[in-house]
């Protein structure tokens, strides 16, 4: 199994969607309730594998373009078959995932294996029929978008209208017609024409979840840029400037770098929207752009490590955070296989741990603690023996229940609450 | 590195030379971890993956915490203070340099943590294999007869080589001199990824041959300069081959 790259639910829950370096992407399904295994209700399945991506060698440059999956979104379904969109660092693809469950027999001009029959075999006229098969998933790709990032595209964000969507890369954000794959619009772009002057880059983006014509960018200085669609066809002016002020008194070397966003999320009513740098996440009012209403600390702990965290890289992390379905509890993930998760209004959080010897099947999960101060209780963790290697980067949430998705590595956990 | 007001002395056997690491180990502990800070970052700008394109995120980043500890040198002080001894006339003040640079690194190896530029240069020396054949697959057909050409002069020359540690080191202070802004952003230049542009490609990687980092990188080349390195780590009662290689460069 190859390192998990991307988890995304889609609209109904009902089916999880993960890419991995290797540029492939499984489908698990949600099992249907059935009165023989009653409690086989809220176990997810393999449902469809498919290569998504495969490495390729750009000439000009003499460079490899992974393969690896950087983003999967889900589109709204419309009809019996799904339809996602996957993304390597250059190239969208848009994917029909379909069922087959019958299969026509008896045709006039073909045997069964295919085969074309003599003619003078052809003896009378038969209508062919429809027999049941065994389910077969089927993964097609019906377009590819490719040709328009000069950059690694980090994100793509598919419009509430259904029918456009963007792609950020590190200095452009694009705009798609989903069915159109020969031309985009560059909506932003950031490039300055020396590029020594360089200093900040585009971090994560993401369309307003009910506005179509709104959609936010992160950036490298931990700043958040909302833009309006209908000023102007290019947005290089935002709307609004998300920007906490620094705190003097925590200034270093390494305060640039911790403020810099790995992930944005807007919350499902479109009211607020989440923010992920190093050490917190912070929820933020649309209408207030001066600071955000929420902070929470994840790992506050690392803070006096920075030094050490930016010598093995690990400060260069990208953690990424969600919502729960009704917006009340935040979800992101931490080192040691550890993931946290916030609860606005009661303030309480919890911090988890994603391995296999902390959950065995239909166990509850234990809470965990790292200890901060020198004395370290029982089950505690001392920072000093957190594994860096072990980060949860990708975590999601069900739209509708409490089931969550967490990615540690290359293994995949599914987290139910458990109701008595 | 060096302190603000500490005194030179004039070479007169070892343990002058333990006097003045004395004074060194008395230097306020945040111009050390600064100094740390900023060689290691300057490797980390170095350090790219050979195939796959390095991440402009973490360049950027990176290159930020770089200008702004310059920044903050420069107002200190303590970049004038390097730039003045690395190119002092007299030959003594360059020995001293050469010697103090050689001991912090052979400190560094008996455990002591006294970061220097000799830390900076050893990792420059470990990573010009791999930077070099980045710059050779980036530009192959305009630099590989380049760097094969000094490759094979260096070997043919071993005297010569060890003027051109020398130079090299010179190379490294000028690079971390004022003029390293630009460095670091020539060094960021070669991130500029102008897909159909074939004509910037190929100007940009023109411009980088002439960069003095580049050079320094290139007259590098790992088997020599581990001979000159380990000539410098020898018994500092060697003065006459270290006159030696002064006179030659």
């Amino acid at each position: 199994a190859d390192i998990i790259s991307t988890v995304e639910f889609n609209y109904s829950g009902d089916l999880l969607a993960t890419g991995d370096k290797g540029g492939r992407v499984v489908i698990f399904q949600r099992e249907q309730e059935t009165k023989s295994r009653p409690l086989s209700r809220g176990e997810y399945n393999v449902y469809s594998t498919f290569q998504s991506h495969e490495p390729e060698f750009d000439y000009l440059k003499s460079l490899e373009i992974e393969e690896k999956i950087n983003k999967i979104r889900w589109l709204p379904q419309q009809n019996a078959a799904h339809f996602l969109l996957s993304t390597n660092d250059k190239t969208i693809k848009l994917w029909k995932i379909s069922e087959r469950d019958k299969r026509a027999e008896g045709y006039n001009l073909k045997d069964e294996d295919g085969r074309l029959r003599e003619p003078f075999r052809v003896t009378e006229l038969r209508v062919p029929t429809l027999k049941p098969m065994d389910l077969m998933v089927e993964a097609s790709p019906r377009r590819t978008f490719a040709n328009a990032h000069t950059y690694h595209i980090n994100s793509i964000s598919v419009n509430s209208d259904y029918a456009t969507y963007l792609s950020a890369d590190d200095l452009r954000i694009n705009l798609w017609h989903l069915e159109v794959t020969n031309r985009s619009f560059n909506i932003v772009d950031i490039k300055p024409a020396n590029m020594e002057e360089l200093t900040e880059v585009i971090t994560a983006a993401e369309f307003h979840p009910l506005q179509c014509n709104t959609f936010v960018y992160s950036s490298s200085k931990g700043t958040i840029r909302l833009c309006d669609m209908r000023s102007s066809a290019l947005c290089d002016k935002h709307s609004k400037f998300f920007e906490e002020p620094e705190d003097p008194s925590s200034r270093s070397f390494f305060s640039e770098i911790i403020s810099s966003i790995s992930d944005v999320k807007f919350s499902h009513n479109g009211r607020y929207m989440m923010t992920r740098d190093y050490l917190s996440v912070k929820v933020w009012d649309l209408n207030m752009e001066n600071r955000p209403v929420e902070t929470y600390q994840v790992h506050e702990y690392l803070r006096s490590k920075l030094c050490s965290l930016y010598e093995n890289d690990c400060i260069f992390d990208k953690f990424e955070c969600c919502w729960n379905g009704s917006d009340s509890t935040i979800m992101t993930g931490s080192y040691n296989n550890f993931f946290r998760t916030f609860e606005r209004n009661t303030h309480r959080d919890t911090t988890l741990e994603a391995s296999r010897e902390s959950s065995k099947p239909r166990a509850i999960l234990k809470p965990r603690k790292v200890c901060t101060t020198g004395k370290r209780k029982k089950d505690e963790i001392t920072v000093d023996s957190l594994d860096f290697n072990k980060k949860i980067l990708h975590t999601a949430w069900h739209p509708l229940e409490n089931i969550i998705a967490v990615a540690a590595t290359n293994n995949l956990y599914l987290f139910q609450e458990k109701i008595n | 590195m060096f302190v603000r007001g500490l005194k030179r002395k004039c070479f007169d056997g070892e343990e002058d030379i333990e006097g003045t690491l004395a004074g060194i180990k008395a230097i306020p502990s945040y111009n050390l971890q600064r100094q740390s800070l900023l060689d290691m970052s300057l490797v980390k700008l170095q350090l790219c993956h050979m195939l796959v394109e390095p991440n402009l995120c973490r360049s950027v980043l990176i290159a930020n915490t770089v200008r702004q500890i310059q920044e903050e040198m420069t107002q200190d002080g303590t970049w004038q203070m390097i730039n003045t001894q690395s190119t002092g006339q007299a030959s003594l003040d360059r020995l001293v340099s050469t010697d103090i640079l050689c001991r912090s690194s052979r400190d560094q190896a008996e455990g002591k943590h006294v970061p220097g530029y000799g830390n900076f240069s050893k990792d420059f020396e470990s990573d010009q294999a791999q930077d070099s054949s980045e710059t050779m697959s980036t530009a192959s057909s305009v630099q590989a007869p380049r760097n094969l050409q000094s490759n094979v002069w260096e070997m043919e020359n071993p005297q010569e080589n060890k003027g051109n540690f020398q130079k090299s080191l010179d190379q490294i202070f000028e690079t971390l001199e004022n003029k390293s802004p630009n460095s670091v952003e020539d060094l960021f230049s070669e991130v500029d990824n102008s897909y159909y542009d074939l004509d910037t490609m190929l100007t940009g990687m023109m411009s980088n041959t002439k960069m003095g980092h580049c050079d320094s990188l290139e007259t590098f080349s790992s088997p020599t300069n581990t001979a000159s390195n380990s000539n410098c780590k020898s018994d500092l009662n060697d003065l006459d081959h270290i006159v030696e290689i002064l006179v030659e460069s």
